[in-house]
């Protein structure tokens, strides 16, 4: 059993392999950030209260910057720079494009990987459940009207296609 | 974050000899809280005890009937399990009640009945706090208090519990399975987490390198008029200014059997249980209902910002109730 504050830890970052040692207390967010310079995910409070530094684990939304990297081992990341295919944009970025859902857009890359997972997650069908299941993702600008546009016209889409 | 080592067993028993041998240990099952507090330098454990590779990470059935929640299972996970929904809607809403999506994909059940309180001095290392510093005093006692304790609390903490889950829990007679180098043994959910008396610093009665295996739920006869209430300062992704716990199971209008437990009242999750006996083989009423709440803050006091929870309390017990009786499930 490994006790250390350096950890030999293995897992995907957008399909990439990283094998790499870190120290205990370096966080997923400062680990995207400043070993892969990665800068789409954003550090916003540092606390899990803005969820700026959101992205996907295994599928799941969660903050950033309160998963140790050290944690990670054998786990699937998936960043905003993930999200887009053969020079695609994901539906959810192009939505988010269409209806200006934002405004400084440091909170946007947290969003739209938040947007991602819950229309993955099925649970919001209206506007207002759109809004509680994004109360995680908080928008200084204020774009919200334009975010829960911008997440009600991929999930209507989602919808047509799964009928 | 000041430097810590990470160990990472792969069973129960290793994790437990790991905490009890490493310097100022502590486990960390989402690390949501425990990450937050170390950031701001309220915990400042040496060495990290990660829970993820054992083996409590399922629901599954339960002793007579009953339902066993892994502490390992997330929140997310376990708010939208079909047998939590069908069986336990009280919890299911609960739950879902608190936080963000994301926070509730990380945060384990384990690790929510541990939450550290959200007193602003708690979290503020400049300030005089019994819990966080024992001896340095409470700040809160005659600072801004409007989050604080109206029962239970003593001149050393008015430190309120933050959880929408454990006020569920208490509600439906749930029960800790814990293990430590003694052994294993269990703990209802009302008497796991303690008033603050003289020793604020203490949350729950857990002793030195116990660890949470699992969370027992007991069969309930509540599934169809539950209602978990939750009044707060935002709509959503905020913690309860006073939050309510109310099932109630029927004979026709009559009032067979009653749970109603309050959040945001007190050091730990606040069972009503005068309530409870009052309500007992009486017609459902919504002065009832309100009588039944006002039985809650007889023992209340305030502390000056918060007294408007003396008034808020019983209203909400009586509108929890309310909506319990007319059966929505969430």
């Amino acid at each position: 059993m490994n006790n250390s504050s350096l950890n030999k830890v293995s897992f995907t970052v957008n399909g990439q392999t990283i094998e790499e040692e870190v120290a205990s207390w370096v966080t997923l967010l400062d680990f995207l950030r400043e070993r892969l310079h990665q800068y789409g995910t954003k550090k916003g409070c540092d606390h899990g209260q803005c969820g700026a530094c959101t992205v996907l684990v295994n599928g799941k939304r969660v903050n950033s910057c309160l998963v140790l990297a050290a944690r990670l081992e054998g786990k699937e990341v998936t960043t905003v720079e993930g999200l887009s295919s053969n020079g695609e944009l994901h539906p959810m970025q192009a939505a988010f494009l269409e209806h200006d859902a934002f405004q400084c857009g440091y909170c946007t890359p947290g969003q739209i990987c938040s947007a991602v997972a819950l229309v993955e997650e099925g649970t919001a069908a209206t506007r207002d459940e759109v809004r509680e299941w994004m109360s995680g993702n908080l928008c200084r600008c204020g774009a919200y009207n334009n975010i829960v546009d911008a997440v009600s016209e991929v999930l209507d889409a989602q919808k047509g296609v799964r009928v | 974050m000041k430097p810590f080592s990470l160990t990472q067993p792969k069973d129960a028993d290793a994790a437990i000899q790991a905490h009890a041998k490493l310097p100022d240990a502590q486990f960390i099952g989402g690390g949501t809280n425990l990450l937050d507090l170390m950031k701001y330098g309220v915990m400042e454990p040496k060495s990290l005890v990660d829970l993820q590779d054992l083996s409590f990470q399922e629901i599954g059935e339960g002793s007579d009937g009953g339902l066993r929640l892994g502490a390992g299972v997330t929140n997310a996970e376990t708010a939208e399990h079909p047998k939590v929904k069908k069986d336990y809607p009280l919890l299911s809403q609960a739950i879902l009640s608190g936080a963000s999506p994301q926070l509730r994909n990380m945060a384990t059940n384990g690790g929510n009945l541990l939450q550290r309180t959200r007193c602003y001095y708690f979290y503020d290392c400049a300030t005089a706090c019994n819990k966080r510093r024992p001896g340095s005093g409470c700040a809160a006692l005659k600072g801004f208090n409007r989050i604080h304790a109206i029962l239970g609390a003593s001149d050393h903490c008015i430190a309120t519990h933050p959880s929408d889950m454990c006020v569920a829990l208490v509600a439906l007679d749930a029960v800790v399975k814990v293990r430590g180098p003694e052994g294993e043994r269990e703990i209802a959910v009302e008497e796991f987490h303690r008033l603050p008396g003289e020793n604020p610093e203490k949350d729950t009665v857990l002793k030195e390198s116990e660890l949470i295996l699992s969370i027992e739920l007991p069969s309930s006869n509540f599934s169809k008029h539950s209602h978990y209430l939750k009044v707060r300062d935002r709509e959503s992704y905020a913690f309860a200014l006073v939050s309510v716990a109310a099932a109630l199971q029927l004979s026709g209008g009559r009032i067979v059997d009653s749970r109603v437990a309050l959040g945001g009242v007190a050091h730990k999750p606040w069972r009503a249980r005068a309530s409870e006996d009052f309500l007992k083989n009486k017609e459902c009423d919504r002065d009832l209902f309100l009588e039944a709440g006002k039985l809650v803050v007889k023992d209340a006091r305030g502390y000056g910002d918060n007294d408007f929870k003396l008034e808020l309390a019983p209203r909400a017990v009586a509108e929890a109730l309310l909506q319990a009786w007319k059966g929505q499930e969430s």
